[in-house]
C-alpha cells in the first residue's frame, strides 16, 4: 500500500450542542418529522439573519485545542456560494481564510504498526445544509426529497493532510478523531449523520478523485478499498484516473461518477456581512483549562498506575465510557485482572452483541472479577456469567447459583479424582506406559463428575499425585 | 403632524380616517401601494376605536415598503419570483411599531429588490410622481414617498441600500431619513446589500421622523451588527446655534458625475444660508474620494446581492411555474422567468466580481476605496459638526427618460451612496423646488449622530415652508 495516498475531510455534527449554529432551533431532531426542526432562519427565509452560537465557536475551540492546533487571535464567516436543493439560501455559512484552527495532529496506529503524526491542515466551522432523499439510487431518482431539520446543525470540518497510507489507516485516524471528540463531550457518535467524511485517493504520481459523504466508518474502508482497487485496475490497463467527485454508493459497496473537476465549483467566497468578525485569542486559556484528559494521556496513565501492557491500556481509553468503566472497576477489584477481562472478554461479547459499555454494570464486573481472584468461580463460569448477564440479566450471584457455577470444593474434587482413578484402570495403565490422551480422558472424567466446577490445571495435578500414589 | 395626527384619531375615529384613506388609494393613479392589508388594518382599527391604547403611534396607519416582512401580508419585493411569499414572521421594525399600537396598513411599490432609482424596475409598473405623473417618485422606495406625499398615508416605512429613502423624499418633496449602519435592525429586511442598508423612515416632518426613529431605532439580538439606540425627541428643538455645517466641494458644480442641475445647486445654497441665519456657521470642505465612491458602492452592492439572491430557486416559496424537471433545468427557468432585467444585470456583475481571479481586482478594491471613504467622512467630521449638499444631482426625471440607459441612473446615485458606504446617517429634507419639482437638501452627520442631524433639520424645516407645500393632485 506503499504508494495510495489518502486525505480526508471530516464533517462532524457538534450534536452535543443545545441549538443550532445561527438559529435558537434544537439539535435533537433525530428521528422525528422531515421539516419540524426549522425556523425562518434555517429555512434561509427572505429577511432572517444568522446569529452565531457561541458556545458552538467554544466547542470548536476545544476540539481544535484537543487537536494540538494553532488557534486563530480573530476568526470569521464566508459565504461559500452554489446552488443545491438541500441549501435553502443558496450559500452556505462557512469559513475560508482564518479559520478556527490550524496545523494541528492526531497519533495513529500505521500500517506498519509503529505510531506516527497524521497532519491536520485545519478545522473550521460551518453550517450543515438539508438532507436529501433520493427516491432510489442518485443516479437514478425519479425525484428527491428534502427535508432541512439536519439545516444549520453545527459542523466542524477537519481537514488533514495527505498522509494516510491505506484504508486501515485511514479508519484508524476516524476512530481516533471520534475518541478524542467523545472525551470532549462535543460529540455523539451514535446519531445517525453525525460524522460524514469525504475522501481524496490517488495513487502515486496518478490523478485524485474525491470521494464524497460517506457515512460511517465501515464505509470508509469499503469505498476507499473500492476505489483504489478501481484506480489501480485503470492504471494495469494503462488508462488515466479522471479527477473528478465520486459517490459513494452504501448499498452496492462501490463509488460511481457524480461530476468531473472541469465543471469544478467557484464558490466565490466572501465575508458573511451579516456576522461580524471575531477575536478568540482571549477566549483560549479558558477553554483549554477545561480540556480533560485525552486518550493518549490516559493510556500513559493506566499503564504506569494500574501496570496494565500498552495494548490493554489503549483498548480501554479508545472510548470515555469504557475508561470510565474501567476505573470503577478497577477502584475495587485487582486491576491488572480486572483490565484482563473488560478489554479482552466483556468488549468481545458487547460487540458481538453490537452493545455499548452502558449495558453492564461496573458493580457486576467488580463482583465477577473478586470471585476469579478468590478462586470461587472457574474462567469458563465467568465467561458464562457474563454472557448471561447480557442476555438475560440478573446478578452474578443468582447465575451462579441457579446454574451453580460455583467452583467445587477441595474436597468434592479430590474424592471424584479417587473414583475415577479407581474406575478407569485400563486408562491408568496406558498413562503409565506414556499416553498423555489417558490422562486428559481421565481428567475428562473429574471434570464430568464435578460437572465443570472444577479447575482442569488443579485436575490434572491432583490425578498425577493419585496415580503415584497407587 | 403625527402627534396632531394621534390626538385627532383619539378624539375621532381611527376607522373613518383609515377608510377615507383607503377610498384615496383605490381611486389613486399613483399606483404607489402593491398590497393593501385593509381587513387586519381596518379591524386594528375599530379595536383602537373601541378601546384606545397607549403607545407613541396608537391608531395610527402606517405604510410598509415591501421588502420589509410582514407576518400575514405579502411580501414580494416587488418582484415576481416572490409573489404569493408571505412570510411567517414580522421584521424587528414592524414588531416595534405594532407595539407602540401604529395600524400595518398596506405594502408600497419599490424597484424590484430595491434596485433602482426611479420604482421603474417594479414588476407592478412604475409608481407616478405626485407632483407630475409623467414623472419617477425617485427610488427604490418610491411607493413609500410617493404615498405620503400624496397623504394616502401620514408616514411610512423605507430602505436605504444606496439613497433608496433619501432620492424619493428628494423628488417627491417630503422627508426621509437613512440612520447610522446598525441603528436599526435589519431583521425581517429582505437583504439587496447586507452591508450598506439601513431601513428609515418617511414623513411630512423632521419630528415625524424622530418619533418614528426612537420606535424603530435600538439594539435586537437577532441582528448581530446592530447597536444601542440614543434620544432623538428630546433635545430636537434646541437649534443650529454655534452648529458647524461643511460643505463638501466635490458635490457641488461639474466635480462629479453629470454634474449638478443649477436650480437643484442654488436651492441648496439658499438653504446654506437659512442655516446660517439660524446661528450655524458653514465652511467649505473636502472628501476626496467620492469619485470613486459609485463604482465602489455598485460592485459591492451587486457582489452581495448576487450572494443574496441565491435563495430565490422557487424550491420552498414563491414563482413555481411549468412543469418540474430536474433541478438544474427547474431552478434556472424560475430564475430566468422571476427576475426583471435590472436584477439580473446586477446578479451577473455581482457574480463576476467575485468570480476567481476577479475578486481582488473588484471586490477587495471596493473594500478598500470604501475605507478611504469612510475615512473621508472621519476626517471631516474632526471639523464640522455635519455636512449639507443636494441630496439628488438633479430633480424628478420623466417615467422612462433614462430605464434604458442604467449608467445615466446609477450616476444619479452620486450624493447618496457615499454616505452608505461611510455608513453613516443622512437625512433629505424638502428645500425648495426646481420647477414645479421638489428639491432636497441632504444633512449628514457622524456615525450615531442623528440627534444633531434631526435638530439642525428641524431648525431648518421649522424656518421655512417647503415641506408644507402639497402637490395637486391632494
Amino acid at each position: 500500500m506503499e504508494n495510495v495516498i489518502i486525505g480526508l475531510e471530516i464533517h462532524v455534527q457538534l450534536n452535543r450542542l443545545q441549538s443550532k449554529l445561527f438559529c435558537g432551533c434544537s439539535t435533537q431532531y433525530h428521528n422525528s418529522e422531515p421539516n419540524t426542526y426549522t425556523c425562518p432562519v434555517c429555512l434561509g427565509l427572505p429577511g432572517s439573519l444568522p446569529v452565531l452560537n457561541r458556545k458552538a465557536v467554544e466547542y470548536g475551540i476545544k476540539v481544535g485545542l484537543a487537536l494540538n492546533c494553532q488557534i486563530e487571535e480573530e476568526t470569521l464567516f464566508y459565504r461559500k456560494n452554489y446552488y443545491y436543493p438541500d441549501l435553502p439560501k443558496g450559500f452556505q455559512i462557512s469559513q475560508y481564510d482564518f479559520p478556527l484552527a490550524t496545523k494541528g495532529r492526531i497519533l495513529i496506529k500505521g500500517e506498519d504498526g509503529l505510531e506516527r503524526d497524521i497532519c491536520i491542515t485545519r478545522a473550521h466551522m460551518e453550517e450543515d445544509p438539508g438532507r436529501l432523499v433520493h427516491a432510489g439510487t442518485i443516479d437514478k431518482a425519479k425525484y428527491t426529497m428534502v427535508d432541512y431539520n439536519r439545516c444549520g446543525m453545527p459542523l466542524l470540518e477537519v481537514v488533514t493532510e495527505p498522509d494516510l497510507r491505506s484504508p486501515k489507516e485511514a479508519r484508524a485516524f476516524l476512530d481516533k478523531l471520534k475518541s478524542i471528540l467523545e472525551y470532549l463531550d462535543v460529540f455523539d457518535g451514535s446519531l445517525e449523520g453525525s460524522m460524514r467524511v469525504d475522501a481524496n485517493i490517488s495513487l502515486r504520481g496518478g490523478d485524485r478523485t474525491e470521494v464524497k459523504n460517506i457515512s460511517g466508518f465501515k464505509g470508509v474502508e469499503k469505498a476507499l478499498s473500492y476505489e483504489i482497487t478501481r484506480q489501480k485496475n485503470l492504471q494495469r490497463r494503462n488508462i488515466k484516473v479522471v479527477q473528478e467527485t465520486r459517490h459513494f454508493d452504501e448499498l452496492r459497496s462501490i463509488t460511481v461518477s457524480i461530476r468531473s473537476k472541469e465543471e469544478a465549483h467557484d464558490y466565490r467566497y466572501f465575508p458573511e456581512p451579516d456576522l461580524v468578525p471575531m477575536r478568540i485569542a482571549n477566549w483560549v486559556p479558558a477553554i483549554k483549562a477545561t480540556l480533560p484528559e485525552l486518550p493518549d494521556a490516559k493510556r500513559e496513565r493506566f499503564v504506569k498506575e494500574y501496570g496494565l501492557t500498552d495494548d490493554h491500556a489503549k483498548s480501554l481509553t479508545s472510548e470515555i465510557k469504557v475508561a470510565n468503566f474501567y476505573e470503577a472497576v478497577a477502584a475495587k477489584a485487582v486491576p491488572r485482572l480486572s483490565a484482563v477481562w473488560i478489554a479482552d472478554v466483556l468488549k468481545g461479547e458487547l460487540n458481538y452483541r453490537d452493545l455499548g459499555i452502558d449495558a453492564f454494570q461496573a458493580e457486576h464486573m467488580v463482583e465477577i472479577v473478586n470471585l476469579l481472584s478468590s478462586g470461587a468461580i472457574t474462567e469458563d463460569g465467568a465467561v458464562e456469567i457474563i454472557r448471561t448477564l447480557l442476555d438475560k440479566g440478573g446478578s452474578p450471584q443468582e447465575i451462579i447459583e441457579a446454574r451453580g457455577l460455583g467452583k467445587a470444593g477441595d474436597e468434592t474434587v479430590k474424592k471424584a479424582v479417587r473414583e475415577a482413578v479407581a474406575e478407569n484402570a485400563a486408562a491408568i495403565a496406558d498413562y503409565r506406559a506414556g499416553s498423555e490422551r489417558a490422562m486428559n480422558f481421565i481428567v475428562g472424567q473429574v471434570m464430568k463428575k464435578t460437572r465443570g466446577k472444577a479447575d482442569p490445571g488443579e485436575v490434572h495435578r491432583l490425578v498425577k499425585a493419585e496415580v503415584e500414589k497407587v | 403632524m403625527l402627534a396632531e395626527l394621534k390626538e385627532q384619531l383619539r378624539a375621532g375615529s381611527a376607522e373613518e380616517y383609515l377608510s377615507r384613506l383607503f377610498e384615496k388609494i383605490e381611486k389613486s393613479s399613483l399606483n404607489a401601494f402593491t398590497t393593501l392589508a385593509r381587513e387586519s388594518a381596518l379591524k386594528h382599527a375599530r379595536d383602537f376605536d373601541k378601546k384606545p391604547s397607549q403607545g407613541l403611534l396608537a391608531g395610527v396607519p402606517i405604510a410598509i415598503k415591501e421588502c420589509i416582512s410582514t407576518k400575514g401580508i405579502e411580501t414580494n419585493c416587488s418582484s415576481r419570483i416572490l409573489r404569493g411569499y408571505i412570510p411567517p414572521y414580522d421584521a424587528h421594525v414592524i414588531e416595534r411599531l405594532k407595539a407602540e399600537g401604529a395600524i400595518i396598513m398596506g405594502k408600497t411599490n419599490m424597484d424590484e429588490f430595491a434596485m433602482g432609482t426611479s420604482t421603474e424596475t417594479s414588476c407592478f409598473g412604475p409608481t407616478k410622481n405626485p407632483w407630475d405623473p409623467g414623472c419617477v417618485p425617485g427610488g427604490s422606495s418610491g411607493g413609500s414617498a410617493a404615498c405620503v406625499a400624496a397623504h394616502e398615508a401620514p408616514c411610512s416605512l423605507g430602505s436605504d441600500t444606496g439613497g433608496s429613502v433619501r432620492c424619493p423624499a428628494s423628488f417627491c418633496g417630503i422627508v426621509g431619513l437613512k440612520p447610522t449602519y446598525g441603528l436599526v435592525s435589519r431583521f425581517g429586511l429582505v437583504a439587496y446589500a447586507n452591508s450598506l442598508e439601513q431601513i428609515g423612515p418617511l414623513t411630512h416632518t423632521v419630528e415625524d421622523t424622530a418619533l418614528l426613529l426612537e420606535i424603530i431605532s435600538g439594539h435586537d439580538r437577532r441582528d448581530s451588527t446592530s447597536a444601542e439606540k440614543g434620544s432623538y425627541l428630546p433635545g430636537l428643538k434646541d437649534g443650529v446655534s454655534g452648529l458647524k455645517i461643511g460643505i463638501p466641494k466635490e458635490y457641488f458644480g461639474e466635480a462629479v458625475g453629470e454634474g449638478v442641475d443649477e436650480r437643484v445647486e442654488k436651492a441648496v445654497w439658499d438653504a446654506v444660508s437659512v442655516l446660517e441665519g439660524l446661528g450655524a456657521r458653514w465652511q467649505e470642505v473636502s472628501l476626496p474620494h467620492t469619485r470613486f465612491a459609485l463604482a465602489a458602492y455598485y460592485v459591492i452592492a451587486m457582489s452581495e446581492a448576487s450572494s443574496n439572491l441565491a435563495r430565490f430557486d422557487g424550491l420552498r416559496y414563491g414563482l413555481r411555474q411549468g412543469e418540474d424537471r430536474d433541478w438544474h433545468t427547474t431552478f434556472s427557468e424560475i430564475r430566468s422567468l422571476g427576475f426583471g432585467p435590472e436584477v439580473k444585470r446586477r446578479i451577473l456583475l455581482g457574480t463576476y466580481a467575485l468570480s476567481a481571479g476577479y475578486y481582488g481586482r473588484y471586490y477587495l478594491k471596493a473594500l478598500k476605496v470604501r475605507t478611504l471613504i469612510k475615512d473621508d467622512f472621519l476626517r471631516a467630521f474632526k471639523n464640522v459638526d455635519l455636512l449639507a449638499s443636494p441630496t439628488m444631482p438633479i430633480p424628478a426625471f420623466r417615467i422612462g427618460e433614462r430605464i434604458n440607459d442604467p449608467l445615466s441612473l446609477y450616476m444619479a446615485d452620486v450624493f447618496t451612496v457615499p454616505i452608505n458606504l461611510a455608513g453613516v446617517p443622512a437625512i433629505s429634507v424638502p428645500c425648495g423646488f426646481a420647477g414645479h419639482l421638489p428639491v432636497g437638501l441632504q444633512l449628514m452627520g457622524p456615525h450615531f449622530g442623528e440627534a444633531t442631524v434631526l435638530r439642525a433639520a428641524h431648525a431648518y424645516e421649522a424656518a421655512t415652508p417647503f415641506h408644507e407645500a402639497k402637490p395637486e393632485v391632494v
